[in-house]
């Protein structure tokens, strides 16, 4: 049984959403509770397959018993078992917020919605898991097709966010797919481990830079990599907020892994320092993405807007991390994406939890939040805490290391930039800390004068529990980052590092 | 020059229609227009993968045991292969599906702002910002 969790991981949430439908039609209230039992059911599979990961070493299955070079492979090492790990964990923190959320945002279409939730998981997973470059691209599209029906059922403007989200995300996908195409007429072959067996002989060949060039540009505009980013801030904050909560922790993380596969596993490491210096590029673009989204972030009124561009400039993070092609930077980037994942789904769910309550999250409206809402606020420091670097949590490894990988390879001017944007995160943070701590809240706010006594009214548990579970996974992570790096890290870092 | 432009005819083609896609979905201010720029865009590199599987006059068969798993790569010149088709088989579905969702979202817009012109609705939408701050 547990050989076949590689299909089944995938095949389950796919069917599940299909019979979300007439489940739901049945009668809407069933969606909630069959979306967690699905995205538990996942969760739990997943935890089996990085556990029979780390004991005995990678997994490859053959789809239909198809040998490799031609079937489909689903290889999974320790860097795709702890992505669906964080993917399905994700997910069902997601999917435990999402009754409460979409009740409140999109009453009356849970059914639909649910249905695309699940659709939206298995294709985040199915890139993840997947060993086929032309699989990954239909999973990219799989995920990003659930993902612009999620987004467009949110806010006013969504409609309108969500029309240039696709014409960007289909430029990227159409770019990562030509890419592939050239790699498949020089070589072949579709297969990652077989390709990686393949290049090395065709190097020097023109196809293989071009296709290169074309899946990085192709995944950049899909991770929203400074340039690219511009689809990015206003889909996620017109999208509903259970969306926004799995959206902006997970697909731009999982464009990250695609990165870090395409360079290091699909590529050799020295082939981007010796012929191609692709790493120099990403590795500026990064220190722009991380400065630029931090400055961007501090002029938002509004803090899901300021949450919105924080997530580009922790794009930033992640992909100087990839770029810095070397032991430490490699493992700060993956620590990163996995701080990333609790400390956005944290965040966002909290500001979710404040909008419910709220009507909206402008951050003159937030005043005497932490006495209204104690335990989200309390939440929502611990992910501030760990977006900053504050020791016991998650982010203050990832950021060590990512400044270890710098003074490895004598970027003097990245560590500046890494000082600088910590110190520009604090700035936007606290300003939103100060306000609802010692503010009151501001005379256009709709409650009667004076003001009333501010009584607690906490977000309803379906809010509080994914935002709760998400900060104690923050400081569980962070305490745990010596047994991620030694059983999880250690083991794929490329070879040349 | 006029036979390197003739004997890879197939690339020039795709390239300019991905260029005529590109060009619209930057420059045209209609979002039917740049929708229709997307799928000129995906019609491209479909053109591109299904002309790359023919060849004049080789009829080899296109799975050939060992002739892959050897050290080297494959002469990909050598046969006939049907597999980039299978591929866009797939893919024509990911540009239908990706077209009505983009369809759909167009009706929103539409029923929104009752107009499909990027620089109309921009300036509604700060028009609306303005009164709403």
């Amino acid at each position: 049984m547990a050989q076949q969790f590689p299909a089944l991981i995938i095949t389950i949430p796919l069917l599940a959403a299909l019979f979300t439908v007439p489940l739901g039609t049945l009668n809407r209230r069933f969606c909630y509770p069959w979306l967690m039992f699905i995205m538990a059911a996942v969760l739990s599979m997943a935890i089996v397959i990085c556990g029979r990961v780390i004991t005995f070493g990678p997994i490859s299955y053959h789809m239909g018993g198809w040998q490799p070079p031609w079937g489909i492979e689903y290889r999974i090492d320790q860097l795709n078992a702890l992505m669906l790990v964080l993917i399905s964990g994700a997910g069902l923190l997601g999917a435990i917020y999402s009754g409460p959320s979409f009740k409140k945002e999109i009453d009356g279409r849970q059914t639909l919605a649910s249905s695309l939730y699940l659709l939206m998981i298995t294709g985040l997973m199915g890139i993840v898991i997947t060993g086929d470059l032309f699989n990954i691209f239909v999973f990219l599209e799989i995920a990003s097709l659930s993902g612009y029906g999620l987004i467009a059922s949110g806010g006013n403007d969504a409609p309108f966010a969500t029309f240039r989200y696709i014409i960007m995300g289909t430029i990227g996908a159409s770019c990562y797919l030509l890419g592939v195409g050239y790699l498949y007429i020089s070589t072949g072959s579709l297969n990652l481990m077989d390709l990686h067996r393949l290049l090395p002989e065709l190097y020097h060949s023109r196809v293989i830079l071009t296709a290169g060039a074309l899946m990085l540009v192709g995944i950049a505009l899909k991770m929203a990599l400074f340039p690219l980013h511009a689809w990015l801030p206003e889909a996620y904050y017109e999208a509903p907020s259970a969306v926004s909560g799995v959206a902006a922790p997970l697909y731009t993380k999982v464009a990250g892994y695609l990165m870090i596969r395409i360079l290091y596993n699909l590529f050799d490491p020295g082939f981007f320092t010796e012929v191609f210096p692709i790493t120099t590029i990403l590795s500026w673009a990064a220190v722009f993405a991380l400065l630029i989204g931090s400055i961007y972030a501090i002029a938002q009124t509004d803090l899901k807007k300021m949450l919105c561009y924080s997530v580009i400039a922790q794009v930033g993070y992640i992909v100087l991390g990839i770029a810095l092609a070397n032991r430490a930077g490699f493992s700060g980037a993956i620590l990163t994406i996995i701080n990333e994942v609790f400390t956005k789904a944290c965040i966002f769910m909290a500001t979710g939890a404040i909008i419910y309550r709220i009507g909206d999250s402008r951050i003159e409206h937030l005043g005497h939040l932490f006495r209204r809402m104690p335990i989200t606020m309390l939440a929502f420091i611990v992910g501030v805490f760990s977006m900053i670097g504050i020791p016991p949590t998650c982010g203050f490894f990832s950021k060590l290391y990512l400044i270890f990988g710098c003074v490895e390879a004598g970027q003097w001017v990245f560590i500046a930039a890494l000082l600088l944007s910590t110190i520009l995160n604090v700035v936007y943070f606290f300003r939103v800390i100060k306000v609802a701590c010692f503010e009151d809240p501001q005379p256009d706010y709709e409650r009667k004068e004076p003001y009333p006594e501010i009584t607690m009214e906490e977000a309803p548990i379906g809010l509080l529990l994914p935002v709760v579970s998400a900060a104690a996974m923050i400081l569980i992570t962070g305490l745990g980052s010596h047994w991620i790096m030694v059983n999880l890290i250690t083991p794929i870092i490329p070879a040349g590092f | 020059m006029l036979e390197f432009i003739i004997s890879k005819y197939n690339f020039w083609f795709y390239v300019i229609l991905m260029m005529i896609g590109l060009y619209a979905m930057l420059a045209k201010r209609n979002l039917v227009k740049k929708l229709i720029g997307m799928n000129i865009f995906q019609t491209a590199i479909i053109l591109f993968y299904v002309s790359i599987g023919v060849k004049a006059g080789k009829v080899h068969v296109p799975i050939i045991i060992g002739g892959h798993g050897t050290h080297h790569a494959i002469k990909a010149a050598d046969y006939l292969n049907p597999l980039p088709h299978v591929l866009m088989l797939t893919a024509i579905v990911v540009s239908i599906a990706t077209t009505g969702v983009a369809l759909a979202v167009l009706i929103l817009i539409y029923r929104r702002y009752k107009t499909l012109n990027e620089d109309e609705i921009l300036a509604i939408r700060q028009a609306g910002r303005e009164t709403g701050a």
